[in-house]
């Protein structure tokens, strides 16, 4: 067999093997693990038409209520004539107003008003209330790795067979209360849907989607190494392919350099002195704004793949990305102060599955007198590193690499759990080595 | 750790006692708890050396195992403790109120009241720390599958009558104890740490005598002095003055004391077995005595400090007034304690080994549930622990300046007001964030609407004034009930978390496990075959 | 120039022999890897407990003889017959479906001192590994160098496939009840073991056709009985880990370069003169040392009457930004110190405000009611 070179023809064959197994496969259900941009969404809506256009009725599972109306809008795009049920809760304001728009949508709180629609959509918490019915032939399980395996349980005897699809380098789901008892059990109610799918039936066929079109030439194998060390992806795009430009010159400051570098290399590193700080540290929050802020002054635009010419990166192509929720807030505000507007200000939890141009991270352990494990979460770290399409800006206070060594290593282990690989630690530390290499001292 | 719980330890270090992190108490403690203090031997998980247990401070009731090795001997030792424990429990297992509880038709599928019996109340078990829950549930474990003689007149080591039973009690318990806010078995470190800050760390915090040295120093000594006495003070034979809680035991007090005082006992006995006479026997019987009282009384005197340390450490929990929603939890204890009275009662079999897939995620949903229920109750029946929640910015106070009349757009308005409050507070409120008011014991929802003009770019500090969008509990008609609309000058707090928590799905019944979670249990049949078989017993188990 | 070797030597006290460490000690330097006075002192090999001991906070360690005598006839259990039920057990969970072997052989291991114990061993290991049967190491002695000097290790037992793997064995006498264990006695047999793993690399490295499995035997009691249970731990992340540490060792000459000439931990000076060379090399004292250091009461009460906030525990520094004392904090709380724009300060003076109010029963008692 000869290397595949072209990563067209690599993602459409991985595509076409995973509609074969879904149409024509008799495994009950499929597994696919989707990188970030890999094109997951894509997959879910080809492989939902093509259910639907074979006759066969189809739920679609989902995990938050935005994921359910995105699908249903990308669906009425593809497929405008195609009837789709939208089901939803009985909360004031279940779905998004766009979806009243849609002639072929129709939206219920009630399973039954639904019945005999080509393609039901929903979240997992509200099939889960969905009873006594009769079971749908086929599901799509999207964003399978963050839904917990007692979701599953709740909706799994609503359907015959399922398409199991999601990033298993995400934020991996939790539970609030301590759930040791069941550690190193196949059907441990805390661990990820696909996890214990597989451990019940591991013969089920696996795939995977080998490209991220979303990551550029420069990010691509850093993300992949760093995250995926044993699923290894690529690039659909080569170096110098995107191109980002500024229209007005650097004047020199911090913000202007990283932005420089992030421009030539995909990675910035806006390094501050080293100092131990509360979350909210206003000299980061301050430096992440301020480069967003230049960012946008300066005219800074991406050429790519899709069109000949450079399009600009406005507010709404730019993202920041923090570890919680107070750091996102004083950046907002800090934005506000700036007088910068529509720029998606974030935690990690909710960058999930989003893509912009360029992103600008505030780095989880900056200005942290210690590591702890919520900070050094793989996933956490992974989704701020894989959202942008061209350049990705981090913010960090010096001295981060001494403090993952310093980090104790006293983890209990529970017999029978699988290790989870990558280890948060090492991945810091990758993403830190590579880091490095496009840093910029900088003191506000 | 929260800001405001760390700065309650730091000053209890400047202090150089305990500060409160509670103004009410947060636990439900019946008049007559059950005080159990376990020992367990070095070495052999399990094995039980010793233990005081009962109601009466004044009068606890000892049980010592002298060689734990000893199968006969453990076994009396656990039919001694059905004996103390079970009689109880049982007590309160009779004592029944009447209640109505929804129940599944299975033939119409719908929900309908059933009349049943509810415990009035709950045996309550109190053991030093952590450890001993972890104990009581090894307890359990170890006992529920024996088989009694009457169970299988062939079984190799029948183990005494009452000792399964005692098994499925203390498993119940066990797993009781990790339900968020539950009181059925609690540890008394727990109780302590709940409702005070020491100024030493947490980890310090799992020393009871450390942890009521700082709660309650001796006179005239800070709690720091008194908590390092507490741990590290020995006295000329090297033992220590405060023995550790249990189960554990100090190595000094094993190898120093307790393991000579067995020597000597098995000594005895062999010696006893060779009696040539009944005048040789009487003697070394009475040398037998001697080194079994020995063993006694060495247990006694480290379980005794201990013993009266959980009833000074009830003592002190008793001065804070009971929180107003404890009861509620302490009355969902009722009904996991009568649940269990009527499964032992229906001749069910005992709790498996490991949970089934559904099992574990009903368990799992239900404790998430009772979890979040616990934050929300001990924030509304607490000022100290609201504080903490005002200061994350899931709740503020706030006093109401203004309130405008509106309605919803539908066929048949409904009242909609609209509520300026005045705050200083900083609460992470977005477009439509729903909040929460207590009004008469139960939440009036609001939603947010929008900072007030000029509020936009207030510095943290400085006073906002939001508009909040109320949008039920006004009664039916056009015009709001009395008394259900806020009014200028009332001073609320008000919650960005809901005061009560809806259960989860129901999911399906463990025959009907689908096969994503390997189906129904019994189909796939686990290495150790049917949960209810008995652990193969040795010659030499521990336990 | 004087060699690393040396320098350790004359902090150890001239005429004293290097406290050995083992892989529980080895192990444990993951447990604080930010403590230089750790890392100097068990990189010379200082006796800690000596140490302590002299500076009159003695370490509360110590092993009760039922745990022993517990300990000990449970091995002996699982090891004996030439350890076929220990073999039994590691084909089950390792043997990917092959059939247990009748008897592996167990090479008799004995030589003079922990070097020539070592020695034999490596021989051992490459013949039953050019034999390509089973063999059963018993209490094989391993050579790992830390900084400088080497550190022998006795694993409880190693087993050579016939495929060339090795495996360590780890026996344990806490229970596996229904096939779960204390997670954090898991841990800590994990890391030691890890540490096997790693010496075992050394060896393999020059043994040809070898190589050493990071997926280790843990053997404990089953349930409530004295019969021995398996489970297999992947010890891949506890063997970075502490590769990693054994590598930042070599960071001891730059600690010991720091200190004042003539430092000395030999226990025949004076308790005042070990005070001051203590002191000289920095500590990270956390609560969590007190179950992983001899010296952590020491360190303790320092850090105590520096009123160093770790003292209450790591996660308390998380919200306090640069503030590092109790005195500090609790001056930055009451408004005496620091500056009010910065996020912290406001914080703590806004959390001590609302303590106050909700202590002090003000602002209409319970709104929530």
């Amino acid at each position: 067999m000869t290397a595949v070179t072209d990563p067209g023809t690599a993602a459409a064959r991985a595509t076409d093997a995973i509609l074969e197994d879904t149409l024509r496969g008799t495994a009950r259900g499929i597994v696919v693990d989707s990188p970030p941009g890999a094109g997951k969404s894509t997959l879910v809506v080809r492989a939902a038409l093509e259910l639907a256009s074979a006759g066969r009725p189809l739920m679609v599972v989902a995990q938050t209520n935005a994921q359910v109306d995105d699908l249903v809008v990308r669906l009425a795009e593809k497929a405008p004539g195609l009837p789709v049920g939208r089901l939803h809760s009985s909360d004031s304001d279940p779905y998004d107003k766009v979806l009243d728009g849609l002639d072929n949508v129709r939206k219920s709180a009630k399973a039954a008003d639904l019945a005999g629609l080509d393609i039901v959509i929903s979240t997992a918490a509200k099939w889960a209330h969905v009873k006594n019915v009769e079971p749908w032939g086929h599901a799509i399980v999207d964003e399978a790795y963050q839904m917990r395996s007692d979701a599953l349980l709740a909706v799994a005897g609503l359907f015959e067979r399922a398409l199991f699809v999601g990033d298993p380098g995400q934020l991996d789901p939790f539970s609030i209360v301590g759930a040791d008892q069941w550690a190193g059990l196949s059907y441990d109610p805390s661990a990820s849907a696909v996890s214990t799918l597989l451990a019940h039936n591991p013969e089920l066929p696996q795939h995977r989607l080998p490209v991220s079109w979303r990551l550029p030439a420069s990010a691509a194998p850093l993300v992949s190494q760093a995250f995926y060390p044993y699923t290894p992806f690529r690039s659909g795009t080569d170096h110098g392919d995107r191109r980002l430009s500024f229209g007005v010159p650097s004047d020199g400051s911090g913000p202007d350099r990283v932005l420089d570098e992030a421009a030539e290399s995909g990675w910035g590193l806006l390094e501050l002195p080293a100092r131990h700080t509360p979350r909210t540290d206003p000299e980061a929050v301050r430096a992440v704004a301020l480069v967003v802020r230049r960012l946008l002054d300066r005219g800074g635009a991406a050429t790519s793949e899709r069109g000949p010419g450079p399009v600009p990166v406005t507010a709404d192509r730019v993202a920041v990305g923090t570890a919680h929720r107070d750091q996102a807030a004083a950046v907002r505000a800090a934005l506000a102060e700036l007088g910068v507007t529509g720029v998606a200000v974030d935690t990690a939890n909710r960058l999930q599955g989003r893509e912009f141009d360029v992103t600008v991270v505030l780095h989880p352990l900056s200005g942290r007198p210690d590591a702890t494990a919520f900070h050094l979460e793989t996933g956490r770290l992974c989704v701020l590193a894989s959202r942008h399409r061209h350049a990705c800006v981090v913010v960090c206070r010096e001295g981060v690499a001494d403090l993952l060594d310093e980090h104790p290593s006293t983890e209990p282990v529970q017999l029978g759990v699988t290790v989870k690989f990558p280890d948060g630690w090492e991945a810091n530390h990758a993403v830190l080595a590579h880091l490095a290499e496009h840093r910029v001292h900088w003191a506000p | 750790m929260s800001l405001i719980s760390t700065l309650a330890r730091l000053e209890a270090v400047d202090s150089g006692r305990a500060q409160p992190l509670a103004t009410v108490r947060h636990r439900h403690l019946t008049g007559s708890p059950l005080v159990l203090v376990p020992l367990t031997t070095a070495g052999e998980a399990g094995a039980p050396l010793g233990a005081l247990v009962g109601t009466d401070r004044a009068a606890p009731r000892l049980l010592v195992v002298a060689q734990p090795r000893d199968r006969d001997l453990r076994f009396a030792f656990l039919a001694e403790l059905a004996e103390a424990v079970l009689p109880h429990i049982e007590a309160y297992a009779d004592a029944v109120e009447p209640a109505e509880r929804t129940e599944v038709d299975p033939e119409t599928g719908k929900k309908v009241k059933v009349e049943v019996e509810l415990c009035s109340d709950a045996a309550q078990l109190i053991v030093p720390g952590r450890a001993g829950i972890d104990f009581v549930r090894l307890l359990g474990r170890s006992m529920r599958f024996r088989r009694t003689a009457e169970d299988d007149p062939d079984t190799p080591y029948p183990a005494p009558a009452r000792v399964p039973l005692l098994g499925r009690w203390l498993t119940h318990y066990g797993e009781r104890a990790r339900v968020p806010g539950s009181s059925l078995l609690l540890a008394a470190t727990d109780l302590l740490n709940r409702h005070w800050a020491t100024g030493q760390s947490s980890l310090e915090d799992q020393h009871l005598g450390a942890l009521l040295a700082w709660v309650d120093p001796p006179d005239g000594e800070s709690g720091a002095v008194a908590a390092l006495r507490a741990e590290l003070e020995r006295d000329r034979a090297g033992q220590l003055v405060c023995p550790p809680a249990g189960p554990a035991t100090d190595p000094a007090f094993d190898n120093r004391l307790l393991a000579p005082a067995i020597e000597r006992y098995d000594r005895a006995r062999t010696a006893l077995a060779a009696a040539e006479d009944g005048l040789d026997a009487d003697t070394r019987l009475g040398e037998l005595s001697d080194a079994e009282r020995e063993i006694r009384s060495l247990l006694a005197a480290v379980m005794l400090p201990t013993w009266d340390a959980v009833w000074r450490g009830l003592d002190l929990l008793r001065e804070l007034p009971e929180g107003a929603r404890a009861e509620d939890r302490w009355t969902r204890d009722r009904w996991s304690f009568t649940g269990h009275r009527d499964r032992v009662r229906a001749g069910e079999p005992p709790q498996p080994r490991r949970d089934d897939a559904v099992t574990a995620a009903q368990k799992l949903a239900s404790r998430e549930t009772a979890q979040a229920q616990l934050e929300a109750q001990e924030a509304l029946d607490d000022p100290l622990v609201l504080a903490g929640r005002r200061l994350a910015g899931e709740a503020f106070l706030g006093e109401v300046t203004e309130v405008e009349m509106a309605y919803s757009e539908s066929k048949r308005p409904s009242p909609r007001p609209l509520v300026t409050v005045r705050t200083d507070e900083r609460p992470h409120l977005g477009e439509r964030t729903k909040v929460y008011r207590s009004l008469d014991g139960r939440p009036q929802t609001a939603e947010f609407v929008r900072y007030a003009a000029g509020s936009a770019h207030a510095e943290p500090g400085d006073t906002v004034h939001l508009v909040l969008r109320i949008t039920d509990r006004m009664g039916r008609s056009k015009e709001p009930a009395p008394g259900s609309v806020p009014e200028p000058g009332d001073r609320i707090a008000w919650t960005l978390f809901e005061h009560d928590q809806r259960g989860g799905p129901k999911l399906p019944d463990p025959e009907d496990t689908p096969w994503t979670h390997g189906g129904p249990p019994g189909a796939a049949v686990a290495g150790g075959g049917p949960a209810e078989q008995p652990d193969p017993v040795t010659a030499e188990d521990i336990l | 120039m004087r060699t690393l070797r040396q320098r350790l030597a004359e902090l150890r006290g001239p005429s004293v022999a290097p406290h050995p460490l083992d892989a529980r000690a080895l192990a444990a330097l993951a447990a604080n890897p930010g403590c230089k006075r750790r890392a100097l002192l068990d990189g010379a090999g200082v006796d800690k407990a000596v140490l302590a001991t002299a500076l009159g906070s003695p370490a509360a360690f110590g092993q009760s003889q039922f745990a022993f005598v517990r300990g000990n006839a449970f091995e002996a259990k699982v090891k004996a017959d030439g350890g076929t039920e220990l073999l039994r057990l590691l084909v089950e969970r390792l043997g990917g479906g092959t059939e247990a072997p009748a008897a592996a052989v167990v090479p008799d291991l004995t030589a003079a001192g922990p070097e020539g114990r070592a020695a034999r061993t490596a021989l051992a290991l490459r013949e039953a590994t050019a034999a390509g049967g089973w063999a059963l190491l018993d209490h094989p002695m391993l050579a790992l160098e830390v900084a400088g000097s080497p550190a022998y290790l006795e694993p409880d037992a190693v087993v050579v496939h016939p495929d060339g793997t090795w495996t360590v064995v780890e026996i344990k006498s806490f229970p596996m009840v229904d096939g779960s264990a204390d997670a954090s006695k898991v841990g800590a047999a994990a890391r030691q073991s890890a540490v096997y793993v790693l010496a075992l690399e050394r060896i393999a490295a020059v043994t040809e056709g070898a190589r050493v499995g990071h997926r280790v035997l843990l053997v404990c009691p089953k349930d409530f009985s004295n019969l021995p249970t398996a489970s297999v731990v992947d010890v891949r992340k506890q063997r970075a880990v502490t590769d990693r540490q054994l590598t930042r060792l070599t960071r001891v000459e730059d600690i010991a370069a720091a200190l004042p000439e003539g430092t000395t931990f030999d226990p025949g000076c004076s308790p005042e003169a070990l005070g001051t060379a203590v002191e000289a090399v920095p500590a990270a004292y956390a609560p969590e040392c007190l179950a992983a250091c001899e010296l952590a009461f020491h360190c303790r009460a320092k850090s105590r009457a520096e009123g160093a906030v770790e003292s209450l525990g790591r996660s308390v520094r998380g919200e306090l930004g640069g503030l590092t004392t109790v005195a500090g904090v609790l001056a930055a709380a009451a408004g005496k110190e620091g500056d009010p724009a910065d996020p912290t300060v406001a914080a703590l003076r806004r959390a001590a405000a609302l303590r106050a109010e909700a202590l002090a029963g003000v602002s209409g008692g319970v709104p929530c009611h």
